[in-house]
């Protein structure tokens, strides 16, 4: 904490930038969560449970049937693989939004505001705990083992637009963090609305899109892009037609949706910071 | 007994001061049943029939593991025993005139129905609706499962409040619990069915004691429980009694041996 305040101190007159504040905090509550080393340890442990016993669930599914929806196990995994590295990066990087209604309800955003940082750096780095890296193992492994297991002609775009799909998944569900993070300025015990968004949408796009219909596939590729994190980019990598019948050039539009999702989620942060009134009393 | 009764009242009533909070419960709850019944709709679609279980019973399984999960407090680590431990409160509840254990019980119970009146029914009326949900109407069945769901919701607490003791010697619980809880997701059924689970994670899961919670009284509802209503009850009244008698005990031993933390 001293450390902390003397680097603000020193920067007084000039705000830190967003990056710098945010690894400046996320290295104070970094020093925090460790005070607790058996929980941290634990709790991370916890974490990578969590996603391991989502991919037995997966697995078991797969014991009953060949194929869901059209879809392999090996395929699936990779849908699971790409999915969840993308959500555990983002969940690494922004979940500390999920403390924000918290902050607000507590009168404790007034101090983010005062602060000379940015208060999207320090939302996001809000509590930050190492345990999250717990949760990248399970995907990991998973995106190896579906990798090795695939029965894919590998090309150079195919492997670009594989690594895109992480790197465009983890840059949408930010945005969603960030979105999601905003209803709590409007609802302040809103936040178990939020989870639908954030950890719906990871449940969601880790089975392949058709299983949820027509209506709600269309949904969930237009309203709520998150079909663009994994199913539009996989189906080009597993060489998968589109049940829905969408166009073939979607399955390239990832970094377009993840730049608009990126313009959105900074415009919506700044007319929430905007219109913030602190709470009562 | 007055002072137990009147502390889930007024329990419930404070929970009940939540509605809009309950009400964004109700429609993330309802939002995973939706996603739970597709994924379980695509499997039933391959396989129309799994351990006895037919697309339908599947489906209302979805929505009706949502209404449950609030009241049952899986995703609860804790009851609130485990903060006030950490943090030195709960030196005021040890001078109650109570039993500690029981106090304990009727705060909960009181949470458990308020989530059970706010946050239960509208998943399962959603599902209803929009997919091919379909409840028993059977008064018996009904009261078969409302006697499954007691036992299961006393499985639930008993663990969540010998779990919470744990902090009494560790100083923090939550790693423990984080655990805890992620068991309690897999195993009480709620990512998939135990019904689907095969040969030894089947049998080993249908035996811990979140199969109580969930998966059992569910299978009552719909008339598939193997070994029916009597397995039931004594399964879940086994572990009940099981684990209040081991959160008795850590309650005994704590109350000689620990110094509460405090300043």
């Amino acid at each position: 904490m001293a450390e902390l305040s003397s680097r603000i101190g020193r920067a007084a007159d000039r705000p830190l930038s967003g990056p710098a504040a945010y690894l400046l905090f996320v290295r104070m509550w970094s020093k925090s969560a460790s005070q607790y080393r058996v929980s941290l340890l634990l709790t991370g442990f916890a974490q990578m449970l969590t996603t391991s016993l989502d991919l037995v669930a997966l697995i078991v599914i797969y014991t009953q049937v060949q194929t869901l929806a059209g879809f392999t196990l090996p395929e699936t995994l990779y849908l699971y693989g790409t999915t969840r590295l993308a959500f555990g990066a983002s969940d690494l990087l922004a979940s500390g939004v999920e403390t924000l209604a918290n902050t607000i309800r507590l009168g404790n955003f007034d101090l983010m505001l005062i602060r000379p940082a940015g208060s999207l750096a320090q939302a996001l780095a809000d509590q930050f705990t190492p345990k999250r890296f717990g949760k990248l193992v399970a995907p990991l492994a998973t995106l190896g083992w579906a990798l090795t297991t695939l029965s894919v002609q590998w090309t150079v775009l195919k492997a670009l637009v594989c690594i895109g799909t992480v790197v465009c998944g983890f840059v949408i569900y930010c945005t969603l963090w960030v979105l999601t993070g905003c209803i709590s300025f409007i609802a302040v015990d809103a936040q178990e609305m939020a989870n639908t968004f954030t950890y719906g949408s990871e449940f969601a796009t880790e089975y392949p899109l058709q299983i949820f219909g027509r209506p709600l596939g269309l949904a969930l590729t237009f309203v709520l892009p998150v079909a663009f994190v994994t199913w539009q980019p996989s189906l080009y990598v597993l060489g998968h037609a589109d049940p829905l019948g969408l166009p073939g050039f979607l399955r390239f539009a990832s970094p377009v949706v993840a730049a608009i999702m990126s313009g959105l989620a900074a415009l919506a942060w700044r007319v929430c910071v905007r219109h913030y009134r602190s709470t009562g009393s | 007994m007055r002072v137990y009764l009147t502390a889930v009242r007024l329990s419930l009533r404070r929970f009940l001061a939540y509605r809009s909070s309950a009400a964004a419960g109700v429609f993330t709850n309802t939002m995973f049943g939706c996603i739970r019944a597709f994924v379980l709709i695509a499997l039933w679609k391959q396989k129309p029939e799994i351990n006895g279980w037919d697309l339908s019973d599947a489906v209302t399984y979805a929505f009706a593991t949502q209404a449950l999960i609030s009241p049952m407090g899986i995703f609860l680590t804790t009851t609130e025993l485990g903060p006030r431990i950490r943090n030195g409160d709960v030196a005021v509840d040890l001078y109650r005139p109570v039993d500690f254990q029981a106090w304990w019980f009727a705060l909960d119970l009181g949470r458990a129905l308020g989530a059970g009146v706010l946050r239960s029914v509208p998943p399962v009326l959603f599902g209803l609706l929009l997919f091919p949900v379909s409840l028993p109407l059977s008064p018996l069945r009904w009261a078969e499962f409302a006697v499954c769901c007691a036992i299961g919701y006393t499985v639930c607490f008993a663990l969540r409040y010998a779990a919470s003791l744990i902090s009494f010697w560790t100083m923090d619980e939550r790693g423990i619990t984080a655990i805890i809880s992620t068991a309690a997701m897999f195993c009480s059924g709620l990512i998939i069915p135990l019904t689907i689970m095969p040969g030894l994670l089947g049998t080993i899961v249908g035996h811990t004691p979140w199969a109580a919670a969930v998966q059992i009284p569910i299978n009552v509802l719909l008339g598939t429980q193997s070994g029916g209503f009597g397995y039931a009850v004594a399964f879940g009244s086994l572990w009940a009694l099981a684990l209040l008698a081991a959160g008795r005990l850590l309650t005994f031993v704590a109350r000689r041996k620990v110094v509460v933390q405090g300043g």
